[in-house]
């Protein structure tokens, strides 16, 4: 653990250490160093302004994500289960993840307007179908040997599936909403770039024409850090859903 | 533990039959994996289903436990009709099947679990289970943290824990090291002995087969039927220790060997 933690660190010295020397020389005026860009965070999370621009970009964020995750596992495992719902919604699935969605937003915003609507639309495109396919998969992956030792233990057809299929795909399925989850926030990103300007991007794309790179960094790092903690929280509820996940490292 | 079994041999001639299989068939589409296959099992012995791959012999251990329906036929445990999968029958798979998400104590008890008995008294039971088959101090383990014998062990204590009159075991040492092999065929004879309960054990070992078994059938391929049931006698009743060494367990070995050689691609 502690050796991990050390490799962890030089990683971290080592990227912002490159990002600082990068900053000095510089590799280009619009490229601040790692210490301006830590100033400016410093200065926007205690005036307020970044907590005040969270409030907005979370709000899509959030709701996207849960649709997605609720909705996506859902018709993920009507789509392993029934060969049904597979004809039925697996096409839409595999049309969304393919489409360029920046091509798609004159049409959203055509549709819903510049609200809410259209940003959680947005979210939901990007992170949907990643969690949909994969748990797709992962369900109709599910050992058969598993299944039958349930049936000849008398499990009724919900007990497979709530005691098998599922915990069973939990793996894939927890690694579909990772995906899914760092899809999402570069879809309320986007969304904020591309249909109205607001919280973070509004951060990005003001301080950009005002040329104050510091705090445009600062805002672009801080949605990453955000996005590194969720990720993580998403593991730490894994590991407690479904501890025997937790299988570690094959060299361990 | 003593081998000597006294009252077994005051036993009738022809014991009370626990399962018995009358005219099955099963058809893959157009391949006949079994054909008109008629078998008896007694009560409280264990009967090895013994053949070379491909003789259909783990089908018809499934269609047994009513994992599999038979094309035609009938299956018959005690006089009741096998309609699927019952709390008369316990199986044991050969790739274990456990829940790599549960500990050795709730894999234990899942059959319990799947039966609506409450958590303290499953748990209760899982543990006696657990302590007879050898996993005292594991109850907490993941099934990843365990060897393939103690993996196996875990599928047995679930199997016995349901208590069910029937236990089907399919293959269940073939993915387990010899040595940890050679346990488990003594721990067999210990549970055939103790448990009032009816084995039926699939086996591709004719050692294995001739070693545990009250009564062995031989299956052979294309279409599968039984060509001949073994009972070996006279060293059933002899210390495990001796098993190997006696005459008529040679003798019984050669004489399966030359039946399936024939068979052996």
């Amino acid at each position: 653990m502690q050796r991990s933690l050390i490799i962890k660190l030089s990683s971290a010295v080592f990227v912002f250490g490159a990002w600082e020397i990068a900053g000095r020389i510089p590799v280009s005026y619009a490229f601040p160093t790692f210490i301006d860009s830590m100033a400016a965070l410093a200065r926007m999370s205690l005036d307020g302004s970044l907590l005040a621009a969270y409030g907005e970009t979370l709000q899509p964020l959030v709701v996207g994500l849960i649709i997605s995750a609720f909705a996506g596992i859902g018709m993920g495992l009507a789509i392993g289960l029934n060969a049904k719902s597979e004809w039925l919604f697996s096409p839409i699935f595999i049309v969304m993840q393919a489409a360029p969605l920046a091509a798609l937003i004159p049409i959203l915003v055509m549709a819903y307007g510049i609200g809410l609507t259209s940003k959680v639309a947005v979210v939901c495109i990007m992170a949907m179908p990643v969690i949909v396919l994969n748990t797709s998969s992962a369900v109709r992956n599910t050992p058969v040997s598993m299944k039958e030792m349930a049936t000849s233990f008398l499990a009724t057809k919900r007990d497979v599936l709530l005691k098998i299929v599922i915990p069973a795909a939990s793996p894939v399925i927890f690694s579909g909403l990772r995906l899914g989850v760092s899809a999402g926030f570069i879809g309320a990103i986007l969304a904020e770039l591309k249909i109205t300007p607001t919280g973070v991007g509004d951060i990005i794309t003001y301080s950009r024409s005002i040329a104050d790179y510091a705090s445009m960094y600062a805002a672009i790092f801080s949605i990453i850090v955000l996005a590194v903690v969720f990720l993580n929280l998403l593991e730490k509820l894994e590991n407690i859903l479904f501890a025997g996940n937790n299988r570690g490292y094959v060299s361990d | 533990m003593s081998q000597i079994k006294p009252l077994h041999m005051a036993e009738p001639a022809i014991p009370d039959i626990a399962v018995s299989v009358m005219d099955v068939s099963k058809n893959y589409g157009s391949v006949e994996a079994l054909k008109n296959l008629s078998l008896e099992f007694p009560r409280g012995e264990l009967t090895s289903l013994l053949g070379p791959s491909g003789c259909g012999k783990t089908t018809l251990l499934k269609i047994i436990a009513g994992l599999l329906p038979a094309t035609a036929g009938k299956i018959e445990v005690n006089g009741v009709a096998v309609e699927g999968p019952g709390d008369d029958r316990a199986f044991v798979f050969q790739d274990f099947a456990l829940l790599p998400w549960a500990t050795v104590l709730r894999n234990v008890a899942f059959g319990l679990e799947l039966r609506g008995v409450a958590k303290a008294e499953r748990e209760d039971r899982a543990n006696t289970y657990i302590k007879n088959v050898g996993l005292e101090g594991f109850e907490q383990s993941y099934p990843h943290e365990l060897s393939g014998g103690m993996r196996q062990r875990v599928g047995l204590a679930r199997a016995l824990s349901v208590d069910s009159q029937v236990l089907l075991l399919d293959e269940p040492f073939s993915a387990v090291d010899e040595q940890n092999r050679r346990k488990f065929q003594e721990d067999m004879l210990e549970l055939v002995a103790t448990e009032q309960k009816t084995f039926i054990f699939v086996t591709h070992s004719i050692e294995e087969a001739v070693y545990v078994s009250d009564q062995i059938a031989i299956l052979l391929p294309r279409p599968s039927r039984v060509s001949e049931v073994i009972r070996p006698t006279g060293f059933r009743h002899k210390d495990v220790a001796n098993i190997r060494r006696d005459t008529e367990y040679l003798d019984i070995v050669d004489r399966i060997w030359s039946s399936l050689r024939n068979y052996v691609e």
